[in-house]
């Protein structure tokens, strides 16, 4: 098969993704992968939810959040999944350029979530001496978003190795899955942050 | 690359071909070979315990060294030698059931084995770095925070390594399942081994992510000075005990399940009948599966969860016995009226199914909460649990080794030291374990270091000390048998047994690409529906075409190269912040290599059927 070709519309199969046997198979993988991802999650959750009131005299979470700095980083966030949503469209399309302006526009989202991210912890750091090791709800707190915050650095370091990668040659059926994984991989950041806002951000401001 | 090219090389090119290899069958050795050593290093130290309580109150080793030596019994036993060994012979022995030319990421699969190799031998390095750890294999904090020395820093990022290779092992394997089957293969006409396989890995993909989060809690907790379990800063040690069993307990069921998929493969072959109810063997799995995820706290019962708590538990515990029993069943029904013939690998299945009926029926007792107050942390326990896992997955594990040793090295293991092997190990296991249940009963607890005099225990712990050396003999005969059988074992045929499944219709050992055409499969026991009819060989499901096969790789190696040093950086920078700079350097160089396995192409390459044709026997 020479998947090294670029396709054009007319050679393009429908779901240039999985039109490979190495295509499904990572497209399944994924998934999978996906799963586990959800029961690390679940339990840093659980963990988070057992030590949150544990603030050992430290600040609370009504002391430290503020919703509007979260409801910012959301609106990021959310934005660069649908970005990536308009990218693997236009991957479907078989245009390149528009696929990668997209992914493009999705990781300076990405960047600038994270840029939020680093100026919140700062801030809790640097005004109310809230640090990892101070109580076990800062422990279960960075430890929660933090490794979220790690999963978009990693999201970004493979978007941005992918597009540089690919940039001169373009689209075809062995790039095509891993443009995919990684679009499955970055919803589900997502998703994870909509709990960690609901349950870390809004629980935390009414209890 | 031609196979005749792989032969009569020096031992530099085997090196290199076994670093770089992606075959799973290779692979698959190689996890059993690594999973054999450390058994032998988990059953040394299982002698010394046992030496130790020989008699009341000895002191051949110190009480430190005695609490080194059960926590590492039981942490090389479960993670590296049970687990690996199992998934050695999945990764050997399931792509040839469902008629697949590899798994679905090779390169993923040498990687999950360097990853495990290497966190065995992390662990294992404590013991020259300052001592092993000491908290029990179960870890519980807050004992595991005030364990001194690095033993337990040891622990945590040895398990953490080989369980990130197990958990690849474990997607590899279901999306094998899922997208690689022969045609004709349908899910339930799947070999029980397989379907096993799937669901033991289903439950890897689950329950393992949660072992990550403890042991990343309790690395920060002790080597970054986090709180999750110092409880004057807020922190509670009772979330490792539920993140630890949330883990700890699916992990019982992925090393049983893969063994009930041996017996299940063992006895219809050697009964010459097929499977007594396949369907409900298939449905028993997944219930078993899926309560296994529901009975955790049974660990926790004397914790102090409450009275409901306790009773939900207690009740999904009991029930577990259902499915487990049906399959007990069903594997006696499949012995009715068969044509049976005993040999080493069926005497190990025979000898399976009343042990492991002792330890099912001992976990129900210890599955009633109020009772379990008094079996708690006593001798009974250990009885119970040596009794299914020894019983079970051991007993599975040399099984499985007769009956697939003439398909992975291409001879017969002999069948006298089989039968002695067999006998020593079988009498020395119901000696060293049976009489524990009484201990257990009379009040002697586990994990302590000596007893005293007078008690009534000396009898049954000089018993139990004599028939762990049985046990050690009939290990020993074993090793002799595959060193005989290596110089000069019996070749053996495709099909020595006269077996029913897809793996036995291609030569012994496979070839690298496993099966020249895709075999078509026309039901369940595809082989010998063939047999049946007069065949005896599969119908081809293709014509001759190039086979595409995946490129080596030394990356996975690299990889792994990285992780561990930075691992050992982790481990060392408490005392001195200069390993920081190992902790970087480890994790540049595997991240890197990553980055380079991203952006190099690798389409893998093809044997063309001019080649195959030429290579045909």
């Amino acid at each position: 098969m020479s998947q090294d070709h670029s396709l054009n519309p007319e050679t393009m199969p429908h779901d240039p993704a999985k039109a490979t046997t190495e295509g499904k198979h990572k497209f399944f993988g994924l998934w999978f992968f996906l799963g586990g991802e959800t029961v690390l999650f679940a339990c840093f959750f659980g963990t988070f939810i057992a030590l949150r009131n544990s603030t050992a005299g430290g600040p609370t979470s009504q002391e430290l959040f503020g919703l509007e700095l979260v409801f910012l980083m959301t609106i990021l966030l959310l934005t660069s999944s649908l970005t990536s949503v308009y990218a693997i469209y236009h991957m479907k399309n078989n245009d390149f350029k528009k696929m990668q302006l997209w992914f493009g526009i999705t990781a300076l989202l990405g960047i600038g979530f994270l840029a939020c991210e680093l100026y919140e912890f700062a801030h809790y750091i640097t005004e109310y001496g809230f640090t990892f090791r101070s109580s076990a709800f800062g422990s279960s707190f960075y430890t929660l978003v933090g490794f979220h915050g790690g999963h978009v650095v990693f999201g970004l370091s493979w978007l941005i190795a992918l597009m540089v990668r690919n940039a001169k040659r373009g689209l075809n059926l062995y790039n095509a899955p891993k443009y995919n994984t990684f679009s499955l991989y970055w919803h589900f950041i997502d998703v994870v942050w909509v709990f960690i806002f609901t349950v870390v951000y809004l629980m935390g401001m009414v209890s | 690359m031609s196979i005749a090219a792989t032969q009569n090389r020096g031992f530099g090119a085997t090196l290199w071909d076994y670093l770089t290899t992606v075959d799973h069958k290779k692979i698959g050795n190689m996890y059993i070979a690594a999973g054999a050593f450390f058994f032998l290093i988990g059953g040394l130290e299982a002698l010394i315990i046992r030496i130790q309580l020989i008699k009341p109150e000895n002191d051949f080793i110190t009480a430190g060294l005695y609490n080194e030596m059960i926590t590492m019994h039981g942490t090389t036993m479960i993670f590296f030698a049970a687990t690996p060994i199992l998934i050695g012979f999945m990764n050997a022995i399931m792509p040839l059931q469902i008629g697949a030319r590899d798994v679905a990421f090779p390169f993923l699969n040498a990687l999950g084995f360097w990853l495990f190799l290497f966190g065995g031998i992390l662990l294992n390095l404590s013991w020259i770095f300052g001592g092993a750890p000491d908290a029990g294999w179960t870890s519980y904090a807050p004992l595991s925070l005030q364990s001194p020395g690095h033993g337990v820093d040891f622990y945590v990022m040895g398990l953490q390594l080989s369980g990130a290779g197990t958990l690849m092992g474990g997607i590899n394997f279901i999306v094998t399942i899922v997208t690689m089957r022969a045609p004709g293969m349908t899910y339930m006409r799947m070999p029980l081994f397989s379907w096993t396989t799937f669901v033991t890995s289903i439950l890897i993909l689950f329950a393992f992510p949660a072992l990550t989060v403890g042991l990343f809690l309790l690395m920060f907790d002790r080597m970054f000075g986090s709180a999750f379990f110092d409880v004057a800063l807020g922190g509670n040690a009772i979330i490792w005990q539920h993140l630890f069993w949330i883990f700890g307990h699916p992990e019982v069921y992925i090393l049983i399940l893969p063994a009930f998929g041996i017996f299940s493969e063992i006895i219809p072959a050697f009964s010459k009948k097929r499977l007594f109810g396949y369907t409900s063997m298939v449905f028993a799995t997944f219930l078993i599966a899926f309560l296994g995820f529901m009975v955790w706290a049974h660990h926790m019962f004397t914790v102090g969860l409450g009275p409901v708590a306790n009773a939900i538990f207690a009740v999904a515990t009991m029930a577990i016995a259902v499915p487990t029993g049906i399959k007990i069943f069903n594997w006696l029904a499949t012995m009715w009226g068969g044509s049976i013939t005993i040999n080493s690998a069926m005497l190990w299945a025979l000898a399976f199914i009343p042990s492991f009926t002792i330890g099912g029926m001992t976990g129900v007792m210890l599955g009633a909460a109020s009772a379990d107050y008094q079996y708690h942390d006593t001798y009974f326990v250990v009885a119970h649990f040596h009794y299914v896992i020894v019983g079970g997955v051991v007993f599975g594990i040399f099984a499985a080794t007769h009956y697939w040793y003439p398909k992975l090295f291409g001879r017969i293991l002999n069948e006298g030291m089989g039968k002695l092997a067999f006998w020593l190990f079988f009498i020395g296991f119901h000696l060293t374990f049976f009489i524990q249940h009484f201990l257990g009963l009379m009040g002697m607890p586990r994990r302590y270091w000596v007893f005293l005099e007078g008690q009534g225990l000396d009898t049954g712990n000089l018993i139990s000390t004599l028939g762990a050396f049985l046990m050690g003999l009939g290990t020993i005969v074993v090793l002799i048998n595959v060193i005989y059988t290596a110089v000069k074992g019996e070749k053996a045929p495709a099909d020595p047994w006269d077996a029913r499944t897809l793996e036995w219709s291609i030569p012994s050992p496979p070839p690298e690409y496993n099966f020249k055409k895709l075999p078509l499969v026309r039901g369940l026991d595809p082989l010998w529906i063939e047999k049946t009819e007069g065949k005896g060989k599969m119908t081809a499901a293709e014509p001759a075409v190039d086979i595409h096969m995946p490129n080596g790789s030394i990356f996975p190696f690299i990889m792994t190269i990285g992780f561990f040093i930075a691992s050992l950086g982790f481990i060392f920078q408490v005392d001195n912040h200069l390993w920081l700079l190992a902790v970087y350097f480890g994790m540049a160089l595997a991240l890197g290599t990553m980055l380079a396995r991203s952006l190099k192409d690798d389409h893998g390459h093809h044997i063309h059927k001019e080649e195959l044709e030429r290579e045909a026997d």
